[in-house]
């Protein structure tokens, strides 16, 4: 009797497993089917958006030959280079203002610390790019938008208020014990020391991630580039090149071109945040593991 | 003298407080400190701290001569932001019409609103001076030992480190959040816009534009609250919908049967990691209206009309939702992962001892500690879905839009913001727009945001 209600319970319990693998292999195509489509896509022979079969007909390369050769009308080359430069730049400027914010709210205690903190929530809550006409304005004033000038306005833009994405820093700043701290202030450091030989080599996940999501943040912006770049064609990053190439008067030529480049653009990116997904998880769990 | 010491000290104790405010400068200072109200720095100079004196002053001279030479005149030109039109002019002598540069409100309002800012920092810079210049004197009164040059500059990295860490990313977000946020919420307040042709000239209207806003009999009015009502549902769709599927998944994989957890985890986590402009513009052309979901489907003899994923409102609506769960669950299955093998384990064997079904642990133990460990993350993906741009504009366009209509049916505020100030240019309108986004935002955000748990309990892990 006993016998046969565990079996029946064990079988119950294959089917459900069997079940649950089946949704997540289900789900699983779902998500990875557009990602499936773009790179056939990019290998496609014929021109056009307009498909007829899901399986192209002929495969080639010209579409990633065409992608980094034809320059004449949107120069892909370049606009990887201007991005990659911009992404240099602001990974390392806003690196240095998040983990030196994000380390003062969580370290040190000062008059102005948590009205700062809430004023910067306040300043996230106003949509993003309100502001952005009027930073045109100012980069205009000041003369950084014409000309080379764009790519330091780009720069500016992309890092001047990174400062203010502190949460996550902080919040993994703030599981490293004080006694660690202290223990270095007994010994003679002073609190600048503590940064940096302290604190600093305890959080290597937060640095990594910190600086990858500010080396990514360049690449995936596309609305304050348009805005800042407008009709300087010279100067636009990959996402507006992209963009472009689905405009009417590209997209019968480019469509398969945009999904090459999409491709090219999304495999060390993606390559990039997988890696840093993992530091994002182990700073969210804390530094020192109880 | 002991119960002044003793109070000294209560003081002290207290948050932050120093004996040395400006009152007591004031007050209880002395001519030289009185004198540097005027001139600042000169306390510090006569206390041989004369770099740091030497640097209030150039500052102090520094901000007279830009006042003289362009802060009075921005100031002065902000109540009528300018009158002067640019006229044609016929120059006799080179037989040409010439322009005279004409006023532009602009410059004038931008010009005004960071002249207004300099000055504030002034203040707080001639404060600073004045309560050095005090304390410097009270030092000297007492014997103490006053700071050189040298230890200054060391005590920023020590007792001052905040202040050498936190001046260049202040900055930064001052020059380029709060000096343009300030300069577009006072374009609320003007009729800067292409109607009625105030693109150069503009003036001050006080509220006309907020009341148009609200006012349901007015055009604009009516957009404005249907595209608030449609913003709100969406908000409320995409985070709940996100949240708890993402969740239901992050569970199902972290099951204890559930074989290649870290291959499923991989397959969903690889959908994010794509760029999303990429995505969502690949999906945005595989559901046109011949793009590969209808041919597909056409050719498979399912349907024999395309579907009207972007032409219709309803199926519009849906889709982006649906779009943007696909969006949305990797990311709260990744950021709700760490956090569920850090439930309590026995709080599970406890409910399978009593009975409980999975169903049950999912909404008596799951939920109520993932919603109190995760409120501020639910507070920024509502936030961030009132104000998600990239999906609605890359994917819809804010379409289908009705004839006539500024906004289309799937317009979120902020993507209509976008319309109104960058295609039709009607910047105050957009400005009245932004600031009521932030009013819905504020008072939800805040409320929640100061009675969550991990605000309260901040130092908790220290």
């Amino acid at each position: 009797m006993s016998k046969q209600i565990t079996s029946s319970v064990k079988v119950r319990k294959k089917i459900t497993n069997v079940i649950v693998h089946v949704c997540l292999a289900v789900l699983a195509v779902i998500w990875l089917f557009p990602i499936f489509w773009v790179i056939l896509t990019s290998f496609r022979a014929e021109k056009g958006s307009y498909v007829s079969t899901f399986f192209p007909k002929s495969y080639t390369l010209k579409n990633y030959v065409k992608l980094f050769t034809d320059t004449q009308v949107l120069n892909f080359p370049k606009m990887f280079m201007n991005t990659l430069i911009i992404a240099i730049f602001v990974c390392i400027i806003s690196t240095f203002f998040v983990l030196s914010v994000s380390y003062c709210m969580s370290r040190l205690r000062f008059k102005m610390r948590k009205p700062f903190m809430n004023v910067a929530m306040i300043l996230g809550l106003f949509p993003g790019f309100m502001s952005m006409v009027a930073v045109y304005y100012i980069l205009k004033a000041i003369g950084l938008s014409e000309g080379s000038m764009i790519r330091v306005a780009l720069i500016l833009v992309y890092s001047a208020g990174s400062g203010l994405g502190f949460y996550v820093a902080k919040g993994f700043f703030d599981t490293i014990p004080k006694s660690l701290d202290e223990a270095a202030i007994l010994d003679g450091c002073t609190k600048f020391q503590v940064f940096t030989k302290v604190t600093m080599p305890l959080s290597k996940p937060i640095i990594v991630y910190t600086v990858l999501i500010s080396f990514i943040g360049p690449w995936i912006d596309f609305i304050f580039a348009k805005v800042i770049c407008r009709a300087n064609a010279d100067y636009y990053t990959v996402s507006i090149g992209l963009w472009r190439m689905l405009e009417k008067e590209y997209i019968d030529n480019w469509y398969t071109c945009f999904a090459a480049g999409a491709v090219c653009i999304s495999i060390p990116i993606a390559a990039l945040f997988i890696y840093m997904q993992r530091y994002y998880v182990d700073g969210m769990t804390g530094a020192v593991k109880g | 003298m002991k119960k002044q010491s003793v109070e000294k000290k209560k003081k002290a104790g207290k948050d932050f407080q120093t004996p040395y405010t400006l009152t007591n400068a004031v007050v209880k200072g002395n001519v030289i400190t009185k004198l540097s109200l005027l001139i600042m720095g000169l306390g510090n100079i006569c206390h041989k701290q004369i770099v740091k004196g030497l640097m209030f002053l150039a500052i102090e001279v520094g901000y007279i001569f830009f006042m003289i030479k362009s802060g009075i005149y921005n100031l002065s030109m902000l109540p009528s932001l300018g009158t002067q039109e640019q006229v044609e002019v016929w120059n006799e002598k080179k037989g040409i019409y010439e322009y005279t540069a004409g006023d532009n409100s602009l410059l004038i309002l931008l010009y005004g609103v960071a002249t207004i800012f300099l000055t504030i920092a002034f203040i707080i810079a001639w404060k600073e001076s004045v309560k050095s210049s005090y304390k410097a004197e009270v030092l000297a009164k007492e014997g103490k030992h006053l700071n050189t040059f040298n230890e200054d500059i060391k005590s920023l990295f020590d007792q001052n480190l905040h202040k050498l860490l936190l001046s260049l990313p202040l900055t930064g977000v001052l020059a380029f959040t709060v000096l343009p946020l300030v300069f577009m919420i006072t374009m609320a307040f003007t009729n800067y816009s292409k109607q009625d042709d105030h693109l150069v000239l503009f003036d001050w209207v006080g509220l006309t534009n907020f009341k148009k806003v609200l006012n349901m009999q007015d055009a604009i009015g009516q957009t404005f609250w249907s595209v608030l009502g449609w913003t709100i549902i969406w908000a409320i769709f995409a985070t709940f919908l996100n949240y708890i599927f993402g969740m239901i998944l992050a569970i199902v994989i972290n099951r204890k049967e559930t074989h290649a957890k870290g291959f499923w985890r991989f397959c969903f986590i690889l959908s994010i990691a794509v760029p999303q402009f990429v995505s969502l513009l690949i999906m945005r052309t595989m559901l046109n209206e011949s793009g590969a979901v209808n041919v597909l489907l056409k050719n498979a003899g399912i349907i024999n009309k395309s579907l009207p994923f972007w032409t219709d409102a309803t199926w519009a609506r849906v889709t982006v939702i649906v779009i943007n769960l696909w969006v949305g669950i990797p990311y709260t299955m990744m950021q709700v992962t760490g956090i569920l093998k850090n439930i309590p384990a026995e709080l599970y064997e406890a409910a399978k001892i009593d009975g409980a079904t999975p169903v049950q642990t999912f909404f008596k133990i799951t939920l109520p500690y993932m919603l109190f460990v995760t409120t501020p993350y639910l507070i920024t993906t509502f936030t961030g879905n009132i104000n998600n741009f990239n999906v609605i504009f890359l994917l819809s366009g804010g379409n289908p839009t009705p004839v006539g209509k500024t906004a289309g049916k799937t317009d979120l505020l902020v993507t209509w913001l976008y319309k109104l100030t960058v295609d039709k240019q009607f910047y105050n309108l957009g400005a009245v727009i932004g600031i009521m986004t932030f009013i819905v935002l504020a008072i939800v955000a805040l409320v929640t945001y100061r009675n969550s748990g991990s605000y309260k309990d901040e130092e908790g892990f220290q």
